[in-house]
């Protein structure tokens, strides 16, 4: 973990109040898909944890780059968030949790994202491609409105096969995405969304896989364990031992 | 740095900052981020007879200049603290640390102090009777003076380390309960722990926490923690370690200048995981641009 003082270079609405902002600084710490930084906000007292959808290294190896998060507006403070200009400087906590573990995919994985759940995949993607992997990524979504990322996974080649969902069938096939996860032969899965989702891709999935939890958090680093979880191998903390848990290590409590 | 130092029960201390129980866990989150050991000392996670889960989540809430928890008192039990916290906490801080105990019965309390007693990293037992988050427990014992006295006894017979009581907030007259443990032979007093409180989610119409009621902290509660410190220095003479919403040196200057031998910092580490360093860094400056100089000199100066 490191605190940092990134600077918001770019901010755009790209769904229906689903805000992609680009922060750049010092993003040494920022190296697994799956991971999530820890925004301060101005004028509220809890940092607002959010997954890293992309981060980009510059070359020359001083530590410093940009990431990107893509973030739905739902309180006062991703609101005030979404309303920050470019050149707005932000204490940001980076390289938080433990993210996916991508040795262990096998030659296929599948991606499974659920709305905005769906942000860790494109980078996620990116790392299983560059390990010669075959992707197949399946976001589902409420309506066509709320649609992300499709263009950015596409645009990354003929290894990634990308399937969108919508509950009411605006956009891709209408459905959900344990409809697609059931048909597939694919080695391992990771998956990132809401509980319900969480929990029906857990039940219609033989294989084996890794899915990523969100909880409300203190502090984001393991200190104040608000955010704990029970697991096969003991009690957890969602924001420092996950937020990605091995499917075998899930205890669901009802 | 001499003009930082006080003493807390007989304890030297390098400087009077104290991360709060609860926010610091065992110090070794905190040892990768710097070096703890320019620390006063620090209080770790309360710890019971047997482990706890605490409560169902969600147990973390947001308010204006706070937060709201109800953990409800999670840790490993005392054997598991003692086989391997203790050995790891050992490693990363090298001062006397304080052990931030709790219970569900009088006889749970005299167990754990009892037990901790042979640890040598420890320098202080710090007894809450205040947690708001548990039933049958915690607070129950820190809102009678009967209660308290009664605690207080138990522990203070079973270790000859100093005993420092945790008092709650959510009481009429804290002063009562704080002269209650004086006379039962406390050496210290610290408070205040959270006030109870609680949210609700507009759109569910239920309280955002599972556990309903939360204790709530941060520099919302700073101006409560502040008055009750000095009403509890003006009442007791053992010293008095004030905590409660601090979240810079000048907090810290205000909390001692009501009494406070020495303070603690508690949720403002978990949103600035480098306050209590960064607050001792700043104290000489802000010392100097008060005229203070040497900490020693201001406590309890508004009594």
């Amino acid at each position: 973990m490191k605190e940092c003082s990134l600077e918001i270079t770019k901010q755009s609405l790209i769904a229906d109040n689903v805000y992609r902002l680009e922060l750049s600084g010092d993003v040494s710490e920022v190296s697994v898909p799956g991971q999530f930084i820890n925004i301060s906000i101005e004028g509220f007292f809890l940092r607002r944890p959010i997954s890293v959808c992309d981060v980009c290294h510059d070359d020359n190896g001083s530590g410093n780059g940009t990431v990107t998060i893509l973030y739905k507006a739902v309180g006062h403070g991703t609101d005030k968030l979404s309303q920050l200009p470019v050149g707005t400087k932000l204490s940001v906590l980076t390289g938080l949790g433990n993210g996916f573990y991508t040795k262990v995919s096998g030659k296929h994985p599948i991606l499974i994202g659920g709305g905005i759940g769906s942000a860790p995949m494109l980078m996620l993607s990116k790392k299983l491609l560059s390990e010669g992997k075959k992707v197949t990524a399946v976001l589902g979504f409420n309506s066509k409105g709320d649609v992300i990322l499709e263009e950015e996974l596409k645009a990354l080649g003929s290894d990634i096969e990308v399937i969108i969902m919508t509950a009411d069938g605006s956009c891709g096939r209408k459905g959900m995405v344990t409809d697609a996860v059931r048909e597939t032969d694919c080695t391992y899965f990771y998956a990132c969304g809401p509980m319900p989702m969480l929990k029906a891709v857990y039940r219609e999935t033989k294989i084996d896989g890794e899915l990523s939890f969100e909880e409300r958090m203190g502090c984001g680093f393991g200190a104040c364990v608000g955010c704990s979880m029970e697991t096969a191998s003991g009690v957890k903390r969602v924001c420092k031992d996950g937020p990605v848990f091995k499917k075998g290590d899930i205890l669901w409590k009802d | 740095m001499e003009r930082l130092k006080t003493s807390l029960c007989g304890i030297e201390l390098d400087n009077p900052i104290i991360p709060a129980s609860g926010t610091f866990g065992y110090g070794y989150e905190f040892a990768e981020l710097y070096d703890i050991n320019i620390l006063g000392s620090f209080s770790f996670k309360g710890t019971t007879k047997e482990p706890r889960y605490g409560n169902p989540t969600p147990r973390i809430a947001e308010c204006a200049s706070g937060m709201l928890n109800s953990v409800g008192l999670q840790n490993p039990g005392v054997d598991k603290v003692i086989s391997e916290e203790l050995p790891k906490l050992k490693k990363c801080f090298h001062k006397p640390v304080m052990a931030n105990v709790s219970g569900f019965s009088e006889d749970e309390y005299a167990y754990v102090v009892e037990r901790l007693n042979q640890c040598p990293e420890i320098g202080w037992f710090e007894v809450n009777i205040s947690c708001p988050n548990v039933h049958g427990g915690g607070m129950g014992f820190g809102t009678d003076p009967g209660m308290a006295a009664t605690v207080t006894k138990r522990v203070k017979a079973v270790t000859d380390k100093p005993v420092i009581m945790k008092l709650t907030p959510n009481v009429t007259d804290v002063t009562e309960i704080a002269k209650a443990c004086e006379a039962a032979g406390a050496d210290g007093i610290s408070l205040i722990n959270t006030l109870m409180g609680m949210r609700i989610n507009l759109r569910t119409g239920k309280p955002i926490l599972k556990n309903q009621t939360g204790g709530m902290s941060g520099p919302a509660v700073f101006p409560v923690a502040l008055r009750m410190v000095w009403q509890t220095a003006k009442a007791v003479n053992v010293p008095v370690v004030g905590l409660g919403g601090i979240s810079s040196a000048e907090d810290v200057i205000e909390m001692m200048m009501a009494g406070a031998s020495a303070v603690e910092i508690g949720a403002m580490n978990l949103k600035e995981p480098y306050i209590s360093r960064d607050i001792i860094n700043e104290l000489p400056e802000v010392m100097d641009k008060y005229g203070i100089k040497k900490l020693r000199d201001i406590i309890g100066s508004a009594l």
